[in-house]
């Protein structure tokens, strides 16, 4: 398995991750409160990002509401916790599984009944609406008035309950991220991985090549949609709060895959650069905008626009694949020939 | 309940249905021409809104003297999206183009949210509390203007793609891409034009919706929701269905509104969607897919 992770991965390209990794392993310790609080967001970011690029990036199958995901994960573990104090360790084999039912359902229904493309994108979204308001009536997971995560011993970290410090929630979102970062890499060298990316080719051809694109599409789907619901739970505990209007609006599905879009769809760096990129240029606009005084809502929402309209004319491919060439990790000029 | 309130809700439902359904046709149109969703047709409409709100309050206009303006306001700005942003994109794949006006909604409704606030901004006219009773049924007087004028503007749309040159070169570019290149017409500039058609459709939706609601910067991503849900219930690319979808949604969401709850009149709305597009894909008034 090791060997399947590290195998034409170019020398430099691994010396340079591990350094990253160090790097954001020592992050806690030399970076104040603020900058933490920036780290997690962006390694959140990079966590869902990987998780949506599963599907898109690998398959081809454009979710735009994969904050329905976050959030069912989130309203799973939560509402355990805040009903019966289950941990989420224990509410998260449920989440995963109500997220991968609730997206195997979205998926038989669209790839039975051939909703493809834009269809199926507006499907997605017209899924999570309706979730959201869904939630937003149904009291036991608080209703519109919110579902708030007790925060008992916060003085205490307490991996078992997630109750902790913000040290405690980087390092659990740091291995979420290292984890999916892994995971993503063995699927797309695995038989699905390619299966997939025959299907984002050229479905047709897939399937006349004796694919059988619905299994694999319904694979995509169900995984995509259970890891990030996982992303939901550490959003749940993380910040304690949960109002349908936020959880399940557009917005944040958009937020969400605007990393993998920006660092470039169906590479495995893609959504870590993306992430980094566009949560930290936005985070550094906010805090040059404090400095000179003007603290406007949504300003931050046009700059993450006028990114993405950037980067979509401009480099359609994302940011790294450029980079990568740029720092000489391209596995075209660094392979030893290998076809 | 009586009867009659039944029936006064449907009325009305109908009514918005018919505004709803002109600014589903400004979508419906670009998409059966130029093959691009419009993800920032809601937000246009926002936009339409609240120019006439703030010309209405700012300079005293009547939003029926502000339909004109606003709506030629919209085409150039349709028209020069088109131009200048989405026609070098024309061949990119779908995902690209769609990811294209994502990035210019977000814009959109947040200089929105940045210029007017996230307050609710409404327009109270002189006829804003009349109304027509006709036997038992009393119905808004607003919502007649409203829905007799998107009638007219979707009739006049009807006889423009049917009898004019203009509306027949555009209809071609739709039929057959290649076929239209080669009899030498300009295809991007139909496009553009196409655009600023569509656009100035959902303007004067926006002119004549800001009579019945209140716009807020929220409005936008719901409203292209919305029209989404309606095209693809009509039928994408489809002008009678757009209407057809309109007058559908708005009657749906005026019963789940009575007999549920008006908070949750979205979801019945995307529980329509969700069952046309399981069994009739193409929507209502759709051509198969091909």
């Amino acid at each position: 398995m090791i060997a399947t992770l590290v195998a034409d991965v170019p020398r430099r390209g691994l010396v340079l991750l591990l350094l990253l990794l160090a790097a954001l392993v020592a992050a806690p310790l030399l970076v104040n409160d603020y900058l933490l609080t920036v780290l997690i967001l962006i390694l959140y970011f990079a966590y869902a990002g990987q998780a949506w690029n599963i599907m898109m990036g690998f398959a081809g199958q454009l979710s735009l509401g994969h904050a329905l995901y976050v959030g069912l994960g989130a309203y799973t573990a939560a509402a355990l916790f805040f009903h019966f104090g289950l941990s989420p360790w224990i509410s998260l084999p449920l989440a995963l599984a109500v997220s991968g039912l609730v997206g195997a359902i979205m998926g038989l229904l669209a790839f039975r009944f051939g909703v493809a493309g834009v269809y199926f994108a507006i499907l997605t979204i017209a899924v999570a609406e309706f979730a959201r308001i869904g939630f937003d009536h149904w009291s036991w997971v608080g209703g519109s008035a919110g579902l708030f995560v007790p925060v008992a011993n916060y003085t205490q970290n307490d991996l078992w309950t997630l109750r902790g410090s913000p040290r405690m929630f980087y390092y659990v979102i740091l291995a979420l991220t290292v984890l999916a970062l892994l995971v993503c890499r063995l699927l797309l060298k695995s038989r699905a991985g390619y299966y997939w990316q025959a299907i984002r080719e050229d479905e047709d051809a897939a399937r006349a090549l004796g694919v059988n694109t619905f299994r694999y599409k319904m694979y995509a789907v169900v995984l995509s949609a259970a890891m990030t619901s996982l992303a939901g739970i550490f959003f749940a505990f993380y910040y304690n709060n949960l109002f349908p209007e936020q959880v399940f609006t557009i917005g944040r599905s958009i937020e969400l895959i605007l990393g993998p879009i920006i660092g470039g769809l169906g590479t495995l760096i893609g959504p870590i650069v993306g992430a980094f990129l566009i949560t930290g240029l936005a985070e550094a606009l906010h805090e040059a905008m404090l400095r000179i005084g003007i603290d406007v809502p949504g300003a931050k929402q046009v700059f993450y626009g006028v990114c993405l309209l950037v980067v979509v004319m401009a480099l359609p491919h994302g940011v790294w694949p450029p980079l990568r060439r740029l720092l000489g990790l391209d596995p075209k000029t660094s392979g030893k020939g290998k076809a | 309940m009586p009867a009659e309130i039944y029936l006064n809700v449907a009325v009305n439902g109908l009514l918005t249905g018919l505004v709803y359904g002109l600014m589903a046709l400004g979508l419906s149109v670009i998409f059966g021409v130029v093959r691009v969703v419009n993800f920032a047709h809601g937000e246009m409409m926002a936009l339409a809104m609240y120019a006439t709100v703030a010309a209405f309050t700012s300079l005293g206009l009547d939003p029926f003297l502000m339909l004109v303006p606003v709506a030629a306001a919209l085409f150039v700005l349709g028209y020069a999206l088109q131009a200048g942003v989405i026609n070098p994109f024309i061949n990119r794949p779908e995902h690209s183009q769609f990811m294209l006006l994502v990035a210019v909604a977000i814009i959109l409704v947040n200089i929105q949210l940045i210029v007017f606030g996230p307050d609710a901004r409404s327009v109270q006219t002189s006829y804003s509390f009349d109304s027509f009773q006709i036997g038992k049924l009393i119905v808004d007087a607003s919502k007649v203007y409203a829905a007799a004028t998107a009638l007219l503007i979707a009739g006049a749309l009807f006889a423009f793609f049917r009898f004019t040159i203009l509306g027949k070169a555009i209809r071609a570019c739709a039929d057959n891409y290649a076929g239209a290149l080669v009899v030498g017409l300009d295809v991007k500039r139909l496009y553009a034009l196409t655009f600023g058609i569509g656009a100035a459709c959902v303007g004067a939706a926006g002119v004549m919706l800001s009579l019945v609601i209140d716009v807020t910067p929220s409005l936008g991503p719901a409203y292209t929701l919305l029209a989404f849900v309606i095209v693809i219930t009509g039928g994408l690319g489809s002008m009678p269905g757009a209407l057809l979808g309109g007058v559908l949604v708005g009657l749906t969401e005026a019963l789940a509104g009575l007999f549920y709850t008006p908070s949750a009149k979205g979801m019945f709305a995307f529980g329509l969607l969700v069952l046309v597009l399981l069994f009739r894909p193409q929507g209502i008034l759709g051509k198969k897919l091909g």
